[in-house]
Formats: C-alpha cells, structure tokens, sequence
C-alpha cells in the first residue's frame, strides 16, 4: 500500500475500467508485483491454501444447500438422499465435512507459524487479531455446520454446549436460562434451533471471507514478516509476488490436495465419529459425548476447570487469550529461530496442545482429567507468564544484519555486485 | 521503500533453457485448468435430475372405472394428465376435420415421428381410439385447461376450454381457436393391458 | 532454504505432524477398549481395500438374508428396490428387481375415498418396514426398538467387523454374570447383554450358488451387504479416488519441477555476479 503503482493499462477497455473501478490495477499491485521477501519457506504458503479452502467450503456447500432439508425430520434423511441419489452427492457431501478438517489443519498450522515467527508483533497486531477474528468465525460456522447432519453427536453437541450458557445463571438468576431458550427458540434442543442453525451456517463463511479481505489488507500495509523476523531493508530483500509465490503456492496447494483427496477418496469417516450416522434422538444421550478432533483441545480445557462458570470462561478464555498475545510478548525479537530459551517453551506448547486434543476425546477421569489440568496449566501459562517473562530476560542469538545476508551469507563471501549491509538504521523494537 | 527488486522479473533475467522451462510451465497450466474443470462439472451436475426423480419418471394409471365420455386428471413427471374415454359422437367430431385446416397441423405425439399429421388416429391410442392421453397444459402459456368434469364448458369444439386467455381445443385436443399455437402435447405412454396405461 | 536442508524447526513440526496422524488411531483403538465394548477382530472384506470392491454374489446372498431373517423386524428406510439393480452393487436384473418389489406389499393412497391401501411394490418404492412406526416395532420386541439398519455398518465402532462379531457371538453366559430376564448374552455388544434373540442358524436360507450355507457365511455375507447399504458408492469412489491421486501425483511433480525452473532465475541471479 505504501508502494506507488505501477500497473500500466495495456487495452482501450483497461483504461476504461480503471478510471472507473480499478479491480485490474488494485490485482496487479496487491497480488502479482507486491514486493515480498524473498526468503519466506513454505510454512508461508498456508495462507494461499486457506483461501482455496475457504473458495471449497463455499462452493460445496452452495451446492449442498440446494438438496439439504433444515427439520428434524428431514435433515439425516436428506444427507443421506444427496449421498445415495444426487449426481455426484456423495463427493460433494464427503468433500465438505473433510474440507473442514483440511481447513482446520490449514489454519492452525498458519497459526503456529505465526506464533513461531513472532508475525503477531508491532506493526502486525491487527492482522493477527483479525486472524483470531477468523479462526472464532470458523469454530463457530464448523460447529453449526456439524450440528445440520441431525445425527446423535450433531443434536448432543449443540444441547451440552448451548446448555453451557445456563451457567451464567449462578451469575445473575435467570439470566443463562433465557439466553438459552432464546438460543434454542424452545425449551429444548428442537426445529427452531436446527433451522435458525443453517441460515446463520450459510451466512458466517460470507462474513469470513469479508474479514479474510481485511486480514489480506492489514498484512499489505506492513508487507509480509518473513523467517528471520528482520524488516525488509532493501530492493534486493524483495521478489515480485508473482510469478515466484504464485507457483510455489501452487506446488504447496496440490501437495494439500494430495493429503486432501487421500482421506475423502479412501477414508472419509476416519476423522468422524460413528455416532453420527444415528439420527439424532433427544431421549437417548450417547455414551462419550466428543466434538470434532479441531475442538479437541478447547473441550479438554473445558472439562479439566471443575466449576462450570469457569469452565466456560476457561473455555472462552483459551481462544480470547490470542487476542493479546503481541502485547503480552515483551521480546523485541520477532522470530523464535533466534530465541534460544523461548524455542524450547514454544514446543512444549505445542506438544500442549496436541495432548489436550487427545485428552479431549478420553473421558474426564482418573489420569486423563490429571495431565488435562497439567496441559491446561500450560496452555494459559504460556501466554501469559512465559511470553512476558522469558522476553525480558532471554539473551537472542545474533540476528542476520538483512533478508539478503540470511539467503546469500555474510558480505565478504559475497560475490561482488551483491547487496551490502543496510546503511539505514534499525528501527526500535525490531531487529 | 522502493518498488520490488525487478531484477528478479524473470523476463529480465539472462535465460538458460527458456524451451524447457516453457513446456514445463504448459504442462502446469494444462493440469490446472483440467483439474478446474473436473472440479467445475459435478457443482453443475448435482442440478441435474438425480437418482429418486428419474425412477419416477414412470406412472402406471388404472383406466377401469373411467365411464365413456368422462375424464381423469392424473400427476406425471409433475404435469397433469388428461385422460378422456371419448364416446362415438366425440371421435366422429375428431375424425371429420380437415388436418389442413387446423391452426397446428402436427400431431405433437411423442410416440410417433415428429412429422406426423394431426389426424384422430395418429391422436388418440394406437388401436384403442376412445381413448385420448394427453399433457393437460395450454400450449399458450401453460395453464391448465377446463373440460375434465363433466359440468365444465369445453368450449365451441367440445374439447377443452383455456380459461386464462382462451384457447379452445377439440375432441382430439387439437387447438381449433388461439392463442394457443399448437395442440396439447401428447406423452410417451403405452397400453400394459387393456385396463392399465403406463406412462413415461 | 533448499528442499534438501531440513531446519529443526521443520523437522520437529513434521514429527509433530506424524505424532498427530496417529492419534486418531490410537483413539479408535482406545474407544474399543475403553468401555466401548471388547476388541473387535478385523475380517478379510474384499471392499477393504483402497482399490477394493463389492462381491455382486455376496451382496446377493446378503440381501437374502436380511430380507428372509432380518427384514421380520429391521426396517431400511433408506434403500429402495430399484438400488437393487446397482451395477456397483448387488447389480440384480431389472427384471428380478420388479420381482422382488413387486413380492411387498406396500402402503399408498389416499384412494379417492381417502383411504390408504396396499399394493404390490414397484422398483422406485423404498424397502418395506416390517412396522408401521417405533411404537409398534416397540410393542411387538418386548419394549425394545431393532434399529434401521440401512447406515448401521457405519454407526457402530468396527463397522462390519462389528456386525459379523456380533451374529457370531451368541454364547451361553459365562458363570457369574448377572444376565438380566429376556436378555442374551453376546461377546461383541457392549455390555454383553443384548435384546435380539439369536437370529441365525446353519441352513435357515437356502444358497443358490454353491456357498455353504453355515451361519458364518450368513453373518459374513450380511455384513458385506449391510456395508453396501451404507456406502453404495464406495466402488466409484475408489475408482475416481485412483484417478484423482495419480492426477494430483503428476501435477505435483509438473509443478516442483515449474517452481524450480521459476525459481532458477533468481537462484543464478545470485550467484553471476562475479567478479
């Protein structure tokens, strides 16, 4: 954005255009000549497949709508009629419950790799609470859309975590119990609430995309963060977004899709549960009541908080934390490459947060309920003791003096006619 | 901060084997548009009729009950069906008329070639001449015409009458008065027996 | 950063990764175990396999089983006879499919005095439900309700395997089990105690094409059947499944091979200006 254009109309009807909405011109600057460090790797290119997934999940899910019947009644039926009977059903419908599982791994892995590289820091801050904003849009679209099969985990998921909010009740009497019947349009888990879940299903990924044009604006002003976290100082720290990233991107997305089109073509209820294929009956409660493996780890906190209240609030909590994360983190180095003491708390997060999935799915007793506290301990103590505390007081290794010198190596084994150091100085708070 | 380095525009660069690299970066728009459009075909093909409304595309209709000179309306495909057990007077009517003089001089029945005259034979059932099958939609603008029950005015050829803008068709629902212009279509149907019809 | 030159940081995120691809499956494995009933033993099935399949006489044989034994008191709502014409399935006759429907009689109407009747089936008709409603399925089993079975090979942990280890599982009780009044006792289902009298015995179908007919070959061919009516399209999906991944294969390796040769450009760039 800071960058003037340069995009030169080539026909008659591109001027015309562009003196009127210059779609062309703002494509031609944002997304083919945009200045980008040359050195992102490809934990970089998972943004360009969340959007491809994004485009999948909407697509699908249009077309899906046409044969889906929102009642009770209906709805298990109906799945199953676009499985058995609609042209190509049974493709469309596999591919949008596993594309949201490829969304989900999609966005958080895109997730780490922006804690891991510090992308959340001065001036990023907005883009990464957008990204928040994003990934609470999709909790909430996946778990509405899971709840439209009408199958016993859709009807049992949506009555304990809609029930959830009647906890408010031990703050103001009365309070969680209307929320909840308001949420529910009855005294219980019925008709209304499954069709007022699909109009609100079929709005949210619309909303998503529209903050996805945010999220993409905000990185735009600052430009891309890259491996070393070290500003882009001069011309020769950048490439033109296309046709480097455009076709590595693309090398990244179809290896995506191979992954993709493995589990939908040969295993597509791996990541499912089987209770879903009974249709949903209010009188009988399953045995293990267990969300998707994505929310895994937010149930496993969920349930490791004895009290209710603060189990919701833990719960919340575990997601609004991220809001705060680049102001809770004092290190005034981006990258954790260069992070001696912070690399080895940020893989114990994740090891965190890969046992809380598990603990997730086990039942909430003995051990499981033991390591669940441990592991939820973790998780709000990273962010909150370990990213201010170890910023301060963690010596980093040296950082690269530029992008160029990280890829090329230091100037004097250079060959000549390579860029030099940066002659400009260093701003404050970033390397 | 400067435009981006444009030295790395590939155009720019000295090449090295610019004809490999071109047949390569074919190969992968191929692929990718081949790929878009096998993505494409099934968002288009799930509008198409699916499994469950094709197995419907057959009605079998018992003509039993129905008494010379009445009428049944049945559902096929979503369209109505007019069945009429014609008496003698009404296939006389339907005989005399000269096939030249009629506004729609086609038979518009699907189970003869297209340019089949309009005459009461190659209208009614094939050797079972009271019987007439036919769509019950006016050619005009598709409402469904007045004439099943026996009260109904069937207009100046005792046929069907169209209340929407009036169209009047005969004993053979030939279109005699517009502006409808072309006889009431015929379906594909055959006798199962003599008191069974199947249609589709 | 070269594709050769793994960072710790990716190799730690791809152990990560791997560590995360197993957990589903140590989950299942834990979910048999895990109250969820006991282990179930894996069958050979000939749709198994990635590039696996149906067995038309097995499916045939199946559908005569559950139509003769299961039918009595299992609806399957979701199936109706003309899928029974499926060339990726039992692949019967059109004209053995009218047959066979046209063997039910099911309910239509209202006639033009508003009353419902019975007719003999047609090939667009679904299956016919041994009763009316739950309640009346209900009535007649004691209080129990025999579920539909159109999608059970996938609502149960196991699927087939489940299905075949439960009709082979009838044993007597085991001393010291407290086996409830009108219950039986079944090593498969959780919780050992199952309402459903044993519903196989050797002989009770006739096989037509050679397979003994022994209560392990109902039970097998059932199961096959069952998962059919589950998954009807699982023979096309391997088939379009096979050609998408040797697709997505070559598409890979056309696209590495164009992001290096992108990419070459600037690598030589880097490395030219010499003195």
């Amino acid at each position: 954005m800071a960058h003037p254009s340069t995009y030169q109309p080539a026909s008659g009807i591109e001027k015309w255009l562009d003196a009127r909405l210059p779609i062309p011109r703002v494509m031609h600057d944002q997304f083919l000549v945009f200045p980008t460090p040359r050195n992102l790797n490809y934990w970089w290119t998972f943004g360009g497949i969340l959007t491809f997934m994004l485009a999948v999940q909407i697509a699908t899910g249009i077309v899906l709508a046409m044969h889906y019947v929102p009642t009770p009644e209906g709805a298990f039926d109906s799945v199953e009629h676009i499985m058995r009977d609609v042209n190509w059903g049974w493709l469309l419908r596999y591919s949008h419950a596993v594309g949201a599982s490829m969304f989900f791994l999609a966005v958080y892995i895109h997730s780490f790799r922006g804690l891991y590289y510090g992308s959340y820091k001065a001036p990023r801050e907005v883009l990464w609470i957008l990204g928040v904003v994003i990934l609470l849009l999709m909790i909430a679209t996946a778990f509405m859309g899971y709840s439209l099969v009408w199958g016993q985990m859709s009807f049992w998921a949506v009555t304990v975590i809609t029930n959830l909010f009647s906890s408010l009740d031990s703050l103001i009497p009365g309070l969680g119990t209307t929320l909840v019947e308001w949420i529910w349009g009855g005294f219980a888990v019925g008709g209304p609430t499954l069709n007022r879940l699909y109009a609100l299903h079929y709005l949210f990924p619309f909303v998503i995309a529209g903050v996805v044009i945010l999220h993409i604006w905000a990185l735009h002003v600052p430009g891309n963060n890259n491996p070393t976290g070290v500003n882009v100082k001069t011309e020769r720290d950048v490439i033109p977004f296309h046709p480097y990233y455009t076709i590595k991107d693309g090398f990244a997305l179809v290896l995506f899709l191979l992954l993709f089109a493995a589990l939908l073509f040969y295993a597509p209820n791996l990541l499912g549960h089987a209770d879903n294929y009974i249709p949903a009956n209010p009188l009988q409660t399953p045995p293990h009541i267990v969300p998707e493996w994505y929310f895994l780890p937010f149930y496993a906190i969920l349930r490791a908080i004895p009290n209710k209240l603060f189990g919701v609030i833990g719960l919340l909590g575990s997601i609004g934390v991220l809001v705060f994360i680049p102001w809770l983190d004092t290190s005034r180095i981006r990258s954790t490459r260069y992070r001696p003491i912070y690399k080895w708390f940020f893989w114990l997060f994740v090891v965190t947060c890969l046992a809380l999935g598990y603990l997730g799915s086990q039942a909430p007793d003995g051990w499981y309920l033991f390591f669940g506290r441990v592991f939820t301990f973790y998780y709000f103590a990273f962010f909150l003791l370990i990213m201010p505390i170890v910023g301060l007081i963690e010596r980093p290794k040296k950082l690269p003096g530029s992008i160029t010198q990280s890829v090329l190596g230091p100037e004097a084994s250079r060959p000549a006619g390579t860029p030099a150091a940066p002659s400009e100085p260093v701003r404050e708070g970033v390397a | 901060m400067a435009n981006p380095d444009i030295s790395t525009d590939p155009s720019l660069l000295p090449d090295d084997d610019p004809s490999r690299r071109d047949v390569i970066l074919i190969g992968a728009g191929a692929f990718a548009v081949i790929g878009g459009a096998a993505m494409l075909w099934p968002l288009l093909d799930q509008m198409n009729p699916d499994a469950s409304t094709l197995s419907l595309a057959t009605t079998e209709v018992d003509i039993a009950p129905i008494e010379e000179g009445q009428a049944i309306t049945v559902m096929w495909r979503g369209k109505p069906i007019f069945i009429r057990h014609r008496t003698a007077k009404e296939i006389e009517e339907a005989k005399d008329v000269k096939v030249d003089k009629l506004i729609d001089p086609l038979a518009r029945n699907a189970n003869l070639p297209d340019s089949a005259p309009a005459t009461d034979v190659n209208r009614a059932a094939s050797d079972r001449e009271p019987w007439l099958v036919m769509i019950g939609i006016c050619t005009h603008l598709g409402c469904i015409p007045k004439g099943q029950a026996v009260g109904d005015y069937k207009g100046d050829y005792g046929g069907w009458f169209c209340p929407c803008h009036g169209s009047q068709y005969d004993t053979a629902g030939r279109v005699r008065v517009g502006p409808a212009p072309q006889n009431m279509y015929i379906p594909p149907y055959a006798f199962a027996s003599d008191t069974k019809i199947k249609i589709g | 950063m070269t594709m050769t030159r793994l960072t710790t940081m990716t190799r730690l995120a791809l152990a990560a990764f791997l560590l995360a691809l197993a957990l589903p499956g140590s989950a299942l494995a834990e979910e048999a175990a895990n109250g969820h009933g006991p282990a179930i033993e894996a069958q050979e099935w000939s749709f198994a396999p990635p590039f696996g399949g149906y067995n038309k006489g097995q499916l045939q044989r199946g559908y005569r089983v559950y139509k003769e034994v299961c039918a009595n008191c299992h609806s399957m709502r979701l199936l109706s006879y003309r899928n029974l014409a499926e060339p990726s399935g039992p692949h019967f006759s059109p004209k053995a499919v009218e047959t066979l429907a046209a063997q039910a009689q099911v309910t239509d109407g209202p006639d033009n005095t508003g009353q419902m009747f019975q007719r003999p089936g047609r090939p667009s008709d679904a299956f016919r439900s041994p009763f009316a409603n739950d309640q009346a399925a209900r009535a007649a089993n004691n209080g129990a309700l025999p579920p539909d079975l159109s999608v059970m090979a996938k609502a149960r942990p196991g699927g087939p395997d489940y299905i075949y280890a439960l009709l082979t599982g009838y044993r007597k009780v085991p001393p010291g089990f407290d086996l409830t009044q009108g219950m039986q006792y079944n090593t498969a289902f959780p919780g050992h105690q199952i309402a459903m009298p044993n519903p196989l015995v050797d002989g009770m179908v006739p096989y037509t094409d050679g397979t003994k007919p022994t209560v392990d070959n109902y039970a097998k061919d059932v199961s096959a059947f069952l998962m059919w009516t589950a998954e009807p399209k699982l023979e096309e999906r391997h088939k379009v499944g096979a050609r998408v991944m040797i697709f997505l294969l070559v598409f890979a390796v056309i696209m590495y091979l164009s992001k290096r040769a992108v990419w070459a450009r600037l690598h030589r760039r880097d490395h030219t200006h010499t003195a």
